[in-house]
């Protein structure tokens, strides 16, 4: 492991450059309508709107594009069609009830959400969290890596025109929804990991279950590397497509695998660790050139070294308990509230009016598949948070796509827009 | 419409199309259109949030929305007869909403998939349609947050089954208005824990 | 693992903000805000900084030396403007215009000064404190 490399240029003239450049279209988004209502009228180019209704936009991004026949040259992407309040909805909840609402952001990796959320409120009450919780967490965490880059895996395929790469990464997705069913007992927004610990310990037989998936799965992935990795349309496809430096990526705040694919080494996991990261091994995945067939190999690999740390999380899972046992914030056990009144007031009153946490301000980040997911809260000393903010990768890596599509051909936007692979819910929150 | 017995099941079985007794299958016009409506529905893509990941999670491998005709999700609206409205629909996406459904051919269908969908869900809030049938008629209201692939497809069989029968069109043609019917939710009912088959 | 935090009056934010880049820090992370108006009390101010309603949050980061830096510019409601910090961060972008869309507060010489999230006829900023979280009542038809 080397120290990452920081010697880029500045961000000043990176700014200049963008502006020189342009690849932004500032427009309003109604002009984006009118715009293209008069194509035709100018023969240089015209604005074409993409979404948000559209197959390969992932959800509700719309793309106004200008274009000189089938080349792009300035884009802006326009968001909020997604718009759910959640940053407005939290500051309602108490604090055991927020994990259900962020967890809903990032619907492909809900665990980061609900992990960067819990860190927060642990910080504001100074929590120091059980060593088995810690090991819980990570577990889950890398379960939801490999499901969410198996999602990645599927769409980018199917966007591409490789549509059977879809029922490949399903079959493998189903599988590890299995096991997070399993143990959190749904497949999606599982509300599992709280402030304080998780929601429950891990059922019997998890063992096997987990050693059965990471058994299983590298042959799978080596079945994508025969679809996929070799294979000229593909490779034709996506190589030297949507090529993006370090320098524009650290100027644009860009994280996760669009700036590893720079072969720039920032892996908040292993760079500032959290959780027990610092001691498990696993390697960070970086490319080289930055275009869109790093960013596939990247979360390809990426699955394969959270393999390997789900077989060192098995070595080394401590035994004890699941949630910190602390009466302010942990419910009593279900079976003392059968037997004890003061239990059952207990259990009630935590899970109705929420525990107070201290005045204070922090910010949490957590490695997320697409890059860093922090979440800034601001307690007033009350049961619910007086601001909670999330920091969506998806959010700010999108304002790379106008500088991928520079230049390109349309069918090429379609390629960009997946190997960003936006999670539009984590965008527009 | 139930249709006549082509033959010996059993002869069906063990030499496919050789066993059938004749070729040919009358009925009537009316109820035969019926019947292909409801195996050839097609669903326009229209996933929005959390849900439209388990929408197409219905189209895998595993729970294959092919056997039922609807593997083949239109990207136009003109070519689909049912929108699966899958995840919230916020204030900005409401009008484009509208806008795509009377975009759709008639007659069509709307499932309202998931309880963000149907009634806003736990997003009561300025940014969040407190449920989609202020803006187009729902037939059939999926429950779960998300709900499971089980209860979707439980949600399109009671559609394909109120189109089979005629009593969905014939009410529309009256008032407009959508069917509203709920299901229940069916996920999580395996029993087996986790299956992988190597 | 706690990070620096530095309050900063709005005036020196753009020196601040570069002499930090010069220090190696290579990212803006995050541009937010704090609306409080209702909070009850806030004591983790120092004495020499005047509370405000809005407070700009920006979270920078430093790749050599791995560490945050929290950036807390008081903003007073009666001129809610910051100078915006897309020449230094071409990133701030879509950041800023979230705060600007939801806070109501101006970024100076923002290339995009439009409203990023809500629908561009919205009115008001959702994540003020005095603007209703809009919830409507819910009907229980059953027990009726």
């Amino acid at each position: 492991m080397s120290a990452p490399d920081t010697t880029v240029e500045t961000a000043t003239d990176e700014a200049v450059r963008r502006r020189e450049d342009s690849a932004v279209l500032r427009i309003g988004e109604d002009d984006g309508e009118r715009l293209e209502a008069e194509a035709g009228t100018s023969d240089t180019s015209m604005v074409m709107n993409m979404g948000p209704q559209h197959p390969s936009t992932h959800g509700v991004l719309r793309l106004m594009l200008e274009m000189e026949g089938e080349t792009v040259m300035r884009s802006k992407p326009v968001i909020g069609y997604l718009h759910t309040g959640m940053e407005k909805t939290a500051e309602t909840l108490t604090y055991l009830q927020g994990p259900t609402n962020v967890t809903r952001m990032d619907y492909a990796s809900p665990l980061f959400s609900e992990l960067a959320f819990s860190m927060a409120t642990e910080a504001l009450l100074g929590l120091e969290l059980p060593p088995r919780a810690t090991w819980i967490r990570m577990l889950m965490c890398e379960l939801n890596r490999i499901s969410s880059h198996l999602l990645f895996q599927a769409t980018n395929g199917m966007d591409i025109g490789a549509v059977s790469m879809m029922i490949y990464g399903w079959r493998e997705r189903e599988e590890a929804l299995r096991l997070l069913e399993t143990i959190t007992g749904l497949r999606m927004n599982h509300n599992y990991i709280r402030p304080g610990g998780v929601a429950a310990d891990l059922p019997d037989g998890w063992r096997d279950e987990v050693l059965t998936l990471i058994d299983t799965l590298p042959a799978r992935l080596n079945e994508f590397d025969t679809l996929l990795t070799g294979q000229p349309i593909y490779r034709e496809r996506l190589q030297g497509v949507g090529v993006i430096n370090t320098a524009e990526c650290l100027a644009l705040g860009v994280t996760g695998p669009i700036l590893r694919s720079t072969g720039y080494v920032w892996d908040l996991r292993r760079d500032m660790p959290y959780l027990a990261y610092d001691q498990v091994e696993f390697d960070v995945v970086v490319g080289t050139y930055g275009d869109c067939f790093d960013r596939y190999a990247i979360r390809l690999n990426e699955i394969r070294e959270s393999i390997r740390i789900l077989a060192q999380i098995l070595d080394q899972m401590p035994s004890g308990d699941y949630r910190v046992q602390d009466k302010k914030v942990t419910p009593p056990p279900r079976a003392r509230i059968d037997e004890s009144m003061e239990a059952l007031i207990h259990h009630f009153k935590i899970f109705t009016e929420g525990f107070k946490v201290p005045a204070g301000e922090v910010y949490a980040a957590v490695e997320s598949p697409r890059g860093e997911l922090g979440c800034y809260m601001v307690s007033d000393g009350s049961a619910v948070p007086y601001r909670m903010h999330i920091r969506g990768p998806s959010f700010v890596n999108l304002q790379t796509l106008p500088h991928l599509m520079q230049g390109g051909m349309v069918a090429d936007a379609v390629a960009i827009i997946s190997s960003v692979d936006p999670i539009m819910g984590e965008v527009d929150r | 419409m139930k249709l006549p017995l082509l033959g010996d099941p059993e002869a069906i079985l063990d030499r496919g199309l050789e066993g059938v007794d004749h070729n040919f299958v009358t009925g009537k016009l009316e109820e035969l259109v019926k019947w292909s409506r409801a195996r050839s529905c097609w669903p326009a893509t229209f996933g929005l949030a959390c849900c439209a990941i388990e929408m197409m999670a219905t189209g895998g491998a595993h729970y294959d929305l092919a056997r039922y005709g609807m593997e083949v999700f239109r990207a136009s609206p003109r070519q689909a007869d049912l929108m699966i409205v899958a995840g919230r629909v916020s204030q900005k996406m409401a009008p484009i909403l509208r806008r795509i459904y009377d975009q759709m051919m008639e007659p069509k269908w709307v499932i309202s998939m998931g309880v963000c969908a149907s009634s806003g869900g736990m997003f009561n809030n300025y940014a969040i349609v407190q449920g989609v049938d202020q803006i187009v008629p729902v037939d059939v209201y999926a429950p779960g947050c998300p709900p499971g692939p089980e209860t979707l497809m439980h949600a399109i069989l009671t559609l394909h089954e109120k189109i089979t029968s005629g009593e969905l069109t014939q009410r529309r043609e009256e008032t407009g208005a959508g069917a509203n019917l709920s299901v229940s939710q069916q996920d999580g009912q395996t029993s087996t824990g986790v299956v992988i088959r190597t | 693992m706690s990070d620096s935090v530095l309050h900063v009056p709005r005036e020196e934010l753009i020196e601040t903000v570069s002499g930090l880049r010069d220090d190696g820090y290579v990212s803006v992370l995050d541009v937010t805000a704090v609306d409080y108006l209702e909070h009850p009390g806030r004591t983790d101010l120092p004495p020499e900084t005047t509370p405000e309603r809005f407070e700009l949050v920006v979270t920078l980061i430093s790749h050599a030396a791995p560490g945050r830096v929290r950036l807390r510019v008081q903003v007073p409601a009666d001129d809610p403007t910051v100078p915006t910090l897309f020449d230094l961060y071409p990133g701030t972008e879509a950041l800023e215009r979230e705060v600007a869309d939801m806070f109501g507060i101006v970024f100076e010489g923002h290339p995009d000064p439009t409203r990023i999230l809500m629908p561009p006829d919205w009115e008001g900023h959702p994540l003020r404190k005095d603007f209703a979280v809009g919830r409507i009542p819910v009907q229980f038809k059953a027990t009726r």
